[in-house]
């Protein structure tokens, strides 16, 4: 049953489940494709008491943490809603100042319609993609091919947000690509043992959200932090009116 | 085990009582079968699995961050309904409110302040369980539609959010809405149409006002209680968290 492909079997091909029938199916069973075939488990513990005393636990630490803060940092509150007193800058809350400071750098469709559209697309056709099934690091396979790609994709990047001046996009995804092609490596002895995170081996999902997480926060945290009257560069701790 | 100085032989004896019993369908929980009863034959407890892994309990496994979620949801809604005692969705009422909240009712800043601050954590949390989730590789087979289930969580998430923000009829709240919908309108064709239906009119006014009310406080949470229920249901189903062999090791 079990048809060893390489030397180490890395995989298992076996049948669908219904045995009586043509095989329609062949399963590829890996180490990191299921929670279902993964080999050894461990050990298990009864969720009554070893569960439900940590998630009590975790809400006591948090009702604690939180009626503690909440005794000290009022939430804000300003004057009466005036439609005739518009504030400068208008700002959305802090989770989608990242949107609006793409909408400084880009047309209201692309940056409030598209972009939002396509990640949440994005994020939810993430577990139906099948391609790098072994979970390969980026570098693993024909290194120089994949360093040619990479580099015409970062530096187009580049040029595209260069283009529109999109800076604090252009940074994040320059900072990311630099530490991808720091951890690139073309021979496959040297790759094996320890390494700093940022030389280690990851897959190509890996540095793909990590670019995005880099992009967002730093989206963010530049729209809250960074930006006065009329959308310019402010510094946090200069005076203005935010 | 039974210590003079706890309470426990008095918890022990009452859950021998008959009373006990009736509430809770079984006796004291000392062996397995009677603390397998204790989950799956509690309505609340019944969408967790009997055991789990002893890996996926350590907390680099999760931090904790699905469950500080959902305890954060279960903040927002005690301290959302209280909140709703003092609350009209009027204006100018709605801003006269939250002055008598900081002046007049007791203790109501502490509830502002707790409402506030729990549901700004909570877009963190639900983010960082995401992220989380993803580098772990938990979204992969058997458990792509939960991760789908997860990500429109996040996006009901941010509408409750979104929808509070108008509630306290401030100017921040006022411009941070005024903002955000014109977004909506920038969409090709129906863009004005949706922004027209969101808010009831063409501007920011009191049937805004109204219409984020009712999201806030009966839609999207309905929705939410929903999909957690299934969010929950599907991480037993498909098997629990998905343990790593390095666990709790490394990232990928």
């Amino acid at each position: 049953m079990a048809e060893k492909e390489t030397k180490e079997a890395r995989y298992e091909a076996g049948f669908g489940s219904n045995a009586k029938k043509e095989p329609v199916r062949i399963v590829f069973i890996t180490r990191k494709t299921s929670a279902k075939v993964v080999g050894d488990i461990g050990p298990r513990l009864m969720t009554y008491p070893h569960l439900l005393i940590r998630e009590a636990i975790v809400f006591m630490i948090l009702v604690i943490s939180l009626v503690t803060i909440a005794l000290f940092w009022d939430a804000p509150l300003e004057q009466l809603a005036n439609p005739l007193l518009t504030p400068n800058p208008a700002k959305a809350p802090w989770y989608f100042l990242g949107l609006q400071e793409l909408l400084h750098y880009f047309p209201p469709l692309v940056a409030g319609i598209i972009i939002p559209t396509l990640v949440v697309i994005a994020l939810i056709v993430i577990p139906y993609f099948n391609i790098n099934i072994e979970g390969a690091p980026l570098w693993s396979g024909n290194a120089k091919r994949t360093l040619l790609i990479f580099l015409s994709v970062v530096i187009g990047l580049t040029m595209l947000l260069a283009a529109f001046r999109a800076w604090t996009v252009l940074v994040p995804t320059d900072v990311v690509g630099l530490l991808m092609l720091a951890s690139y490596d073309g021979s496959a002895e040297r790759r094996a043992g320890a390494k700093a995170w940022w030389r280690r081996e990851r897959t190509l999902p890996w540095w793909v959200m990590t670019w995005f997480i880099s992009v967002a926060v730093v989206l963010t945290v530049v729209g809250t932090f960074f930006r006065g009257p009329g959308w310019s560069w402010v510094w946090p701790w200069s005076s203005h009116a935010g | 085990m039974a210590n003079s100085l706890t309470i426990a032989p008095a918890v022990e004896r009452l859950r021998a009582t008959r009373v006990w019993k009736s509430i809770f369908r079984r006796g004291p929980a000392l062996t397995n079968r009677t603390r397998s009863l204790a989950v799956f034959g509690n309505l609340f407890l019944h969408f967790l699995p009997v055991k789990v892994r002893e890996k996926s309990l350590r907390v680099r496994a999760s931090y904790y961050v699905g469950s500080i979620s959902f305890l954060l949801f279960v903040v927002l809604a005690v301290t959302g309904v209280l909140l709703m005692f003092y609350y009209h969705p009027a204006v100018p009422q709605a801003y006269r409110d939250m002055k008598d909240l900081r002046f007049v009712v007791s203790n109501g800043v502490f509830l502002r302040n707790l409402h506030r601050l729990a549901a700004q954590l909570m877009v963190l949390a639900v983010f960082w369980h995401m992220f989380h989730v993803f580098y772990r590789g938990g979204y992969r087979p058997p458990h792509e539609f939960n991760w789908v289930v997860g990500v429109v969580l996040l996006l009901v998430t941010l509408f409750l959010s979104y929808t509070g923000y108008l509630l306290p009829w401030d100017q921040l709240a006022f411009w941070a809405i005024t903002v955000g919908t014109n977004i909506v309108s920038a969409m090709p064709l129906i863009g004005r149409r949706v922004r027209f239906v969101s808010l009831g009119g063409n501007l920011v006014g009191e049937n805004a006002l109204l219409r984020f009310y009712v999201l806030h406080c009966v839609v999207l949470p309905l929705i939410a209680v929903f999909l957690v229920a299934v969010h929950f249901w599907r991480v037993q189903k498909d098997g629990g968290l998905t343990v790593r062999e390095e666990d709790g090791g490394k990232g990928n």
